[in-house]
């Protein structure tokens, strides 16, 4: 019988990895409440035709020889334009500061175990939300979606906080079953998908508050604050729409990686763990997502739940199945 | 699905409404395929799916573990039966959860093979005509140029590049992104080969268990598994006919910090012959290293210690002398229990019930634990008993059936090397030492090359079906009565207007910007000219 040393290989990195979760948090904290105050005060600018904004009647002639470009499009929606003011680009600012410190976070964490950052319950949450800022900076870079900032950043600041409060661990070695080449693969994969996902959700609450008040629009009521400022639904379902074009892919593969770890791990590659199951399951909710979206009746609303349903499950995979249910996948 | 492509923006879902007016048993049959295989009726399969495997990850299940459903029948002795008559202990091979995929199959097989025909023949066919009125498209932009309506119609085909172009008298019509459909196809039918793997897996294949102490061999054949599973269709006589002995086990435990005790790294050195005839071949199995002998792979699940124990009847002869595996009651600890049975001593059977503690020491109360999973400090402590072990009916190795039996004494805290002398001259018992045992699995699914090629199918259909965009563009362009010429360019995507448009749009920047370049007479750019033109092309 030999014995390793356990604990930190690098204990500066170990405290230096510490330090900076505690200043991430605080930092997506102000991040959020700026943008809140953007959401609730800004003023309703138009966004520019992009990416996921279309291209509107009559729109800008991009040449500047004069060959009057008339453009007609028949679509039926409408500009969408977002509460925007000068404290959401010091928060997105903000928020892109969070990201690096938490960047540094998970670098200096891997160089404190001396492996792959992710390994554990803890180090799987910080990820995950490094994973969901990159993704709401992507689509606020590229989508021109600064308007979910408050959204995203509510479960990133949530869920960091039950990371340190509950989930936190010294960064160490891990259990054998963990020791592979595997951890890099399938828990990146896992991870991407979930921090997609997440913006998805959030993206897909908003939807769901933004359709709500435009209903009430319609009916003829006044929408006051955050939820009367937001912009259209059908950009909001776009964005939670491209997320999820992004994160199934990637959770598909993840499960397949997983099932051929499993297999060489375990000696079986489907063996409906409660783990097994419950991705298998956020994975029939996102495959139900994409075809309710593809049918007739059930698109928007309807396809927008199945999205918050399939986020909700994700969740529960990670925390309820980790501490109420026994299974080989319990490294909680 | 039975819609085919139309022209119109897609409206994929839908379940047929029109139902049979008295058409009889065919009409009535054609009118429940068209029900089950509509993409509703797949939703709601899907979602069936999800919710039936609820239970599945709540209840202990037998696929996982059999020994925590008989746990949940001795706690639950009420509800248990219930729930195991609706299969709630076994339902991904319930017959109702079974009810719910081959549902999901056949919609899916009649949805995918008309699209797939659909698609082939869209394949092979041309770009469809332009229509009249190009205005009722999605997307319609016009302009005028001074460039002739043939260049215009040049101009446009190398714009359009990329696309499955064909000229219609003063058109040209494009379209492109034809790998959706087809990606979506290959992803349907994949899904559908991968169910067929995992179905032959489970048919043709068998998962066994076997515990082995170190020095211990191992013959692959039905009755040397503690416990095997084969599949429907498995024939067992003609099993792989590889030998396994199992040299040395090593288990590495952290010993300091926080994580103390928790295991670090565990290696079992393997010797193992593909037949009785071949050569002997060593592996080093590891938790993500198995050995794969003959088809079958070997896995290690699990480990634990094996005491050993040196019985002597009341004359003095070794009636016992054998390494016992335990099991382990927690990983920290490795505390681990077991039973010694005896039946043949000359005179009345022994059996023990034995604690083995790995790192013993006292606590504060003064209670004896092991405060480490690694045999530091290895201890033991044995409950004797006296009478009939009843070994007559099949019982589980580590349970000791006391019914018949009479306690007769409880030994002290036991070294390695110590004896206990048996009250009642029943004999003596020394822990002599100890061993390490594995539990291994051996697995054998045929299929698992085909189920992996059928799931990364399906992931590289699925990339193609959720990325590729198909659309269609037209442009006509036709001289105007002052001599210039009319452009319009239409596009219509299946998916995503958005991003549909902005592409269409991009397509008419860049169509009217070539044609100012070179569609006028002076053909040969000025190289001293800004270069206006490409400044327009972003
Ligand atoms: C386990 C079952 C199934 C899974 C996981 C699955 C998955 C998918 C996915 C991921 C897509 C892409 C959605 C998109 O285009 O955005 C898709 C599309 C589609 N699926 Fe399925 N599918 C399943 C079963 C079925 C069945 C049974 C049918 C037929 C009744 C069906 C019909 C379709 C159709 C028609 C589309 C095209 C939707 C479109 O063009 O946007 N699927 N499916």
């Amino acid at each position: 019988m030999t014995y390793t040393l356990a604990g930190p290989a690098n204990e500066s990195m170990a405290s230096a990895s510490d330090t900076l979760i505690i200043a991430m948090i605080v930092v997506y904290a102000a991040a959020l409440f700026l943008f809140a105050i953007e959401a609730a005060y800004g003023r309703r600018t138009k966004l520019k035709s992009g990416k996921l904004m279309p291209v509107s009647v009559g729109a800008e002639n991009s040449g500047e020889g004069g060959d009057d470009i008339r453009v007609n499009v028949r679509t039926d929606e409408g500009e969408a334009s977002a509460s925007q003011n000068v404290l959401g680009k010091i928060a997105l600012a903000v928020t892109a500061l969070g990201f690096l410190l938490s960047l540094a976070q998970i670098i200096t964490r891997g160089l404190a175990a001396d492996r792959w950052p992710w390994g554990n319950m803890f180090e799987f949450v910080v990820a995950m939300c490094l994973v969901a800022v990159g993704a709401f900076l992507y689509a606020a870079w590229q989508y021109q979606a600064r308007f979910l900032g408050a959204f995203v950043l509510v479960p990133v600041v949530i869920l960091l906080g039950i990371g340190v409060r509950w989930l936190y661990v010294d960064p160490g070695p891990l259990i054998p079953a963990l020791q592979s080449y595997w951890v890099p693969i399938h828990v990146t994969a896992t991870i991407l998908a979930g921090g997609a996902f997440m913006v998805s959700g959030a993206a897909g609450i908003t939807y769901l508050i933004a359709h709500r008040s435009e209903a009430k629009r319609a009916a003829g009521q006044v929408v006051t604050g955050v939820a009367g400022s937001l912009p259209s639904s059908e950009l909001l379902d776009r964005i939670s729409h491209r997320m999820i074009l992004f994160a199934f892919p990637l959770w598909t593969f993840g499960i397949i990686a997983g099932a051929v770890w499993a297999d060489e791990a375990w000696g079986r590659f489907w063996g409906w763990d409660p783990k097994e199951v419950w991705s298998f399951i956020s994975w029939v909710i996102y495959a139900a997502y994409l075809h309710a979206r593809a049918t007739g009746g059930w698109r928007g609303r309807k396809a927008t739940w199945i999205n918050v349903i399939g986020f909700v499950s994700i969740m529960f995979n990670f925390f309820a199945v980790n501490y109420m249910f026994s299974g080989l996948h319990s490294y909680a | 699905m039975t819609t085919t492509t139309s022209e119109a923006p897609p409206e994929p879902g839908g379940a047929p409404e029109n139902k049979p007016k008295g058409l009889g048993l065919t009409g009535w049959l054609r009118w429940a395929w068209r029900i089950l295989t509509s993409m509703r009726t797949a939703l709601i399969l899907l979602f069936l799916l999800a919710v039936g495997a609820i239970p599945g990850s709540i209840l202990p299940q037998n696929v996982v573990s059999v020994d925590e459903v008989d746990q949940y029948f001795r706690e639950n002795p009420g509800l248990a039966p219930v729930l195991d008559s609706l299969y709630l202990f076994d339902v991904f091979s319930s017959p109702w959860y079974a009810a719910i995929y081959l549902l999901l199959f056949v919609s899916l097989t009649g949805c995918v093979i008309p699209r797939a025909i659909t698609h082939a023949k869209a394949l092979r066919s041309r770009p469809v005509r332009t229509p009249k009125n190009l205005q009722r498209m999605p997307y319609a932009a016009t302009f005028s140029t001074d460039a002739a309506p043939d260049t215009v119609l040049e101009q446009a085909r190398s714009v359009l590049k990329g696309y499955r172009m064909e000229r219609y008298g003063n058109s040209v019509s494009g379209e492109t992104g034809y790998m959706r459909e087809a990606g979506n196809v290959f992803f349907h039918v994949a899904l559908i080969a991968l169910l067929l793997a995992l179905a032959a897996g489970a048919f043709f294949g068998y998962r066994g268990n076997m515990l082995m102490v170190e020095g211990d061999g191992f013959a692959n054949t039905l009755p040397a598994y503690d416990a095997i599973y084969p599949g429907h269709w498995t024939d067992t006589d003609q099993m792989e006919p590889f030998t396994l002995h199992l040299d040395n086990f090593d288990a590495t435990f952290l010993e300091d910090g926080d994580l103390r005790g928790q295991a670090d790294s565990y290696t079992a050195d393997i010797t193992y012959r593909e037949s009785p005839e071949a050569e002997e071949q060593t592996h080093e199995l590891e938790v993500n290293e198995p050995l794969s002998v003959d088809g079958v792979q070997v896995y290690l699940l699990g480990h634990g210690y094996a005491p050993e124990f040196e019985v002597r009847n009341a004359e003095g002869d070794v009636v016992f002398d054998q390494a016992v595996p335990f099991l382990y009651r927690d990983t920290m600890s490795f505390t681990s229990d077991g039973v010694i049975k005896v039946p043949d001593t000359g005179g009345e059977e022994l059996g023990f019930t034995s604690v083995f503690l790995p790192t013993a020491m006292e606590d504060q109360e003064g209670e004896l634990v092991s405060s480490f999973p690694g045999a530091e400090n290895p201890m033991v402590t044995l409950e004797a008993f006296e009478g009939d072990l009843g070994m007559h009916e099949p019982q589980s190795v580590y349970q000791l059936q006391t019914e018949g039996m009479e306690q007769i004494g409880e030994s002290p805290v036991m070294e390695m090397g110590d004896t206990w002398e048996l009250p009642d001259d029943a004999g003596s018992i020394t822990f002599s030492g100890y061993s390490e045992f594995v539990s291994l699995q051996a697995n054998r699914d045929g299929a698992r090359p085909f189920a992996l090629g059928a799931a990364v199918s399906m992931v590289v259909g699925l990339m193609l079906t959720l990325f590729v965009r198909p659309r269609r563009v037209w442009v006509r362009a036709a001289e105007r009565e002052d001599g210039r010429t009319e452009v319009v360019l239409a596009g219509l995507g299946k998916t995503e207007v958005a991003a549909n448009n902005q592409e269409f749009h991009e397509l008419t920047t860049r169509l009217a910007a070539r044609l100012r370049s070179d569609g006028s007479d002076d053909n040969v750019p000025n190289p001293t000219d800004p270069p206006e033109s490409t400044n327009t092309r972003e």
